[in-house]
């Protein structure tokens, strides 16, 4: 099979799964999971052929493989092609999603607790809260999920529409994609949809993306109409096309029509990939399985707004205010999530916020022009981020498990309730130092430390001072957070006794834990620069000539020449931090505050409570919203003004009624219907003789009509 | 006057009478023998007009199966109709010449066309190939669906027939 | 040779006697050959149109084709109609089927 077929194909066995699932094996959970999981490692090994080949091409920027297909007649001659197509770029998107999401379906077997016993009072719409084992006294172990087979069904679909935006080669099949993750990331943070906290965390996500999104449509019609083409080559890799697209104004701030387009399709990934101040759904969509979270938060919806930002920076780079624009909302995203996320208890959402400021280094890296620092970070922080979901999904779930035998009630996603973790979990533990090592950037071991280095480096050597200190501050920010989940979770002695019963989860989650530590580690490693001391060279720097043979002028910032300056603040900072998280935290008692709060209460609040960001916009949008809605359009429009014009008009009826009824009806019909009453039977009489019952006459009559018509129309309007 | 229009007079002469004798004639058996004789006119005409795949088409479908289920048909449903009385109802005047009518206004209507009179050229040798008529009517830029939806409404006419006309119990 | 107003003209004869039939005869069989004798009439028609207009052309008989297709459904449906009929109410004499009198 040609790479060209198998691209087409590539994205169909999750689809295929999901439609099976759906119609048939809905029943049967086994089924379902092995239907959803062998689609998912088909369309892995299809995609590790297709990377394993193209790797090792030459020049594959330059001659993409893929094939188009004639899709929408727009006019007379016009077509809307779609096609596939894999270039570097796509080839390394595509490596890191067949790998996370064939571990996070592995993953999800375990997590919904499959080979447990169903629930006692377990419903549909709500998590599974645990079964008595007969015969053992009171022994609580967790239940199977009640929807399990709905779940499988959902995060097929999710990898069909990652697939099928990661092979598209033009952005019209991107955004049909996009839209479908849209979507099923709506199903799958509702999933739950029982609790109400869940279903307001879908609709947030849904109409926050939504936003985005829009502008994103605006920006795909305008782009087509002013290039009349949707697709990768025929924009992106076509230089007369962009200079013409550079030089065009648009009409709007002055903006020239790259520009323009530029930041419309670049608000879709403001969106998706929750930069400030479209991030609010991110952190609430943590109400999903946590393999959901993995889903969205590392392998696929977000990575594809930050795919999509490297899609479309050939054509963002051509204006400067674009770029300027995407630098400041990457850099300030990556420090003001970075700071909510060291005040918050949660551990799924210390690391939701910790993705927000990831996705805002790679935009702020883009913005910089360091186009190859982009993609390597994205590539790594799939595998690490995707590994640190699944880790701590795995410390809740061992939690679970404490909280289910000793029946204490307490959180157990709250990690001051936890501790000690690394005794009980070990696996567990050791993955995840990996991960948040990687997410810290220990130097020299973890995939972290080089696309991070690599980012600094690239504002470093673009003499963008200010987007440089931003993100390094953020950095001994993650460090520092980072270093206090760990310290919290698994470090010290277990606070609560749900903690000390923890239990070590099965091998379905915990080997998936140990393949992306696996990526987590030596992901790094193909993108070690050249110029770095004692170690570059070692390995050949494949990943910078690989991607960044991507754009045309590639080299002006790589050439700059590797400086030591960014390369010890990332060391400062990635060990700094993570000293300072150990030294603030692991003294950390049962019961006991959070240091920091003791220490800076106000502030400890501002960012506990996210800037109160949800707050204003509570303020700023949902009330006045709501106000109009309930004050101006219903009280003053609704029943005051309309409700008012049709009183008045019921008003007047009923006068003109009684006067009608007075004056007109009685005297005047009444006498009339009366007569006519006594003379309807006898019409009847008469009808009825037509009424005969027999087919043949009412055929007659029809006939000899139509021919006395038609010979009156031939007659007046043929011959006429 | 030629050869061939003596004989499409008397061919059309003869339908024609059998046609009549369908409509009138009062047992229906012989009406429904006369249908066949009338129907193979029609068969000839097609030969007439060059197109022989029809006219055998004709004589095989409409004389072989149609024409037999009529009589068929006659037969089972024949016990109580003795033929007797009029088979014609009271009114049949009324019809007559409302059919008149329609023919004088169709026959008018016809004759104001410019092609009326129009003569026929030679045929062009592909015209009667028949393989190329079978692969248009599998050909899907030429009949394809009007042929499918031709074959789905003799299934749907063959499985309805069956449930109407069996015996249902109860 | 023969004009095609002469094959319209046997034509429209041929359809209106089928009519005559359909809306004269009392037996339900009958009625059906009426129709029968009109579907033919219009047949002869098409095949005339194409013979004389339009001749390689193959729209003229695929339209017979699915005329003559038509035509056997229509027999196979209606007869099986009349069967049943007769077989619950003992008649096939239309004037008697008179369930629809006012």
């Amino acid at each position: 099979m040609t790479i060209q077929t198998l691209l087409w194909l590539l994205p169909l066995p999750p689809l295929l799964a999901f439609a099976l699932i759906i119609l048939v094996t809905n029943r049967w959970k086994a089924l379902s999971h092995t239907l959803a999981i062998g689609a998912a490692a088909l369309s892995w090994l299809g995609s590790m052929f297709i990377c394993w080949t193209v790797f090792r091409l030459d020049g594959l920027a330059e001659h993409p493989i893929g094939s188009t297909i004639q899709w929408l007649p727009t006019g007379a001659d016009s077509w809307l092609s779609i096609g596939t197509r894999i270039d570097p770029l796509a080839a390394v998107t595509l490596f890191f999603v067949a790998w996370t999401v064939l571990f996070i379906f592995i993953y999800s077997v375990g997590y919904h607790n499959f080979g447990q016993p169903q629930g006692d009072h377990d419903r549909a719409g709500l998590p599974p809260e645990g079964a008595t084992l007969k015969g053992k006294g009171h022994h609580r172990v967790p239940s199977i999920e009640p929807m399990y087979s709905r779940f499988f069904a959902f995060i097929s679909l999710f990898a069909f529409a990652m697939y099928t935006l990661v092979v598209s080669d033009n952005l019209l099949t991107l955004y049909i994609g996009w839209e479908i993750m849209g979507l099923c990331s709506y199903l799958l943070i509702g999933f739950w949809y029982g609790k109400k906290s869940a279903r307001d965390a879908a609709v947030k996500a849904f109409l926050t993306t939504r936003v985005g999104d829009v502008f994103m449509l605006l920006g795909l019609v305008g782009l087509y109409k002013a290039a009349g083409t949707l697709s990768y080559a025929g924009i992106f890799g076509n230089e007369e096309m962009l200079h013409t697209l550079a030089t065009t104004g648009s009409g709007i701030l002055g903006l020239s029509q790259a520009g323009l387009f530029g930041l419309l399709l670049f608000i879709g990934t403001v969106g998706k990939s929750a930069q400030f101040p479209l991030h609010v759904w991110l952190p609430d969509a943590m109400e999903g399985p946590t393999p959901v979270s993995a889903m969205i938060h590392a392998a696929t919806m977000v990575s594809a707004g930050v795919y999509l930002s490297i899609r479309i920076f050939p054509l963002v780079s051509q204006s400067e205010t674009a770029l300027l624009v995407m630098s400041i909302i990457g850099a300030f995203t990556a420090l003001f999530a970075a700071t909510i996320a060291l005040a918050q208890n949660d551990i799924k959402r210390v690391l939701a916020y910790s993705t927000i400021s990831q996705l805002g280094y790679m935009i702020a890296a883009l913005g910089v022009g360091a186009y190859v620092a982009a993609a390597f970070h994205l590539v790594t922080h799939a595998f690490f981020k995707a590994l640190l979901f699944l880790g701590s999904g795995s410390v809740i779930h061992g939690m679970e498990h404490g909280v289910l035998h000793t029946g204490e009630h307490v959180d157990p996603q709250d990690m001051l309730n936890m501790g000690g973790l690394r005794v009980k979990m070990p696996i567990t533990f050791w993955t995840f130092l990996i991960g948040g090592f990687a997410l810290s950037g220990f130097p020299l071991v973890t995939a972290g430390f080089w696309s991070k280095d690599e980012i600094l480096s690239g504002a470093f050597a673009g003499g963008h001072w200010v987007v440089f200190a931003t993100l390094a501050v953020s950095a001994l920010l993650t460090a520092f957070y980072t270093m206090r989940q760990i310290t919290l979770t698994f470090l010290g002695q277990p606070r609560t006794k749900a903690a000390a019963h923890a239990h070590e989860t099965p091998l379905t989650m915990t080997l998936p834990l140990m393949v992306l530590s696996f990526f987590a580690i030596t992901a790094g490693w193909v993108g070690i620069p050249k110029a770095f001391p004692v170690l570059g060279g070692l390995i050949n720097p494949w990943f910078e000539e690989f991607v960044g043979s991507m754009l045309p002028a590639h080299g002006e910032a790589a050439e700059a020449g590797h400086s030591l300056v960014p390369l010890f603040t990332s060391l400062v900072v990635a060990l700094g931090g993570l000293y300072l998280g150990w030294l603030v935290y692991s003294k950390v008692k049962a019961g006991a505050k959070d240091p920091f709060a003791r220490a800076l209460p106000g502030l400890h609040r501002v960012l506990q409570n996210k800037y109160y960001i949800d707050e204003f916009y509570q303020r700023a949008f949902i009330r006045p919203a709501r106000w109009v809605a309930e004050e101006f359009s219903y009280r003053i429009i609704d029943r005051g003004l309309i409700d008012g014009i049709l009183h008045g008009i019921a008003g007047g009826g009923l006068g003109l009624g009684r006067f009608t009824r007075d004056q007109v009806d009685l005297p005047v019909w009444n006498h009339f219907v009366e007569w006519l009453m006594a003379r309807v039977p006898a019409l009847g009489r008469v009808l009825k003789g037509v009424q005969t019952g027999r087919v043949q006459q009412y055929m007659v009559i029809a006939i000899a009509i139509a021919v006395v018509v038609g010979v009156l129309f031939v007659y007046f309007f043929v011959l006429a | 006057m030629t050869l061939s229009q003596v004989f499409f007079l008397a061919v059309a002469a003869i339908t024609l009478f059998a046609a009549v004798m369908v409509v009138s004639t009062r047992r229906i058996m012989h009406a429904a023998l006369w249908l066949v004789l009338s129907l193979f006119g029609v068969a000839v005409l097609f030969a007439l007009l060059q197109s022989g795949f029809f006219a055998v088409v004709q004589v095989v479908v409409y004389i072989g199966a149609i024409a037999i289920l009529i009589i068929f048909a006659v037969m089972l449903t024949r016990q109580v109709m003795l033929d007797v009385g009029p088979q014609l109802n009271r009114g049949w005047w009324i019809p007559a010449v409302l059919v008149a009518g329609l023919y004088a206004a169709l026959v008018g209507v016809l004759s104001t066309w410019s092609q009326f009179q129009a003569q026929a050229g030679p045929l062009a040798p592909e015209a009667n190939d028949l393989s190329r008529f079978g692969q248009a009517l599998v050909d899907l830029n030429a009949y394809v669906i009007p042929f499918e939806i031709a074959s789905v409404l003799l299934l749907g006419a063959l499985i309805g027939s069956i449930f109407v006309a069996s015996e249902r119990k109860g | 040779m023969i004009p095609l107003s002469w094959y319209l003209i046997f034509a429209a004869a041929l359809f209106c006697i089928g009519l005559f039939g359909v809306l004269a005869r009392k037996n339900a069989v009958a009625i059906l050959m009426g129709v029968e004798l009109m579907l033919n009439a219009v047949n002869i028609n098409l095949v005339a149109f194409w013979r004389y207009l339009y001749a390689p052309d193959l729209a003229g008989l695929t339209f017979v084709a699915i005329v003559l297709v038509a035509a056997a459904a229509e027999t196979a449906v209606g007869l099986a109609l009349i069967i049943s009929v007769y077989r619950r109410r003992s008649t096939v004499v239309v004037d008697d089927l008179s369930l629809m009198k006012g």
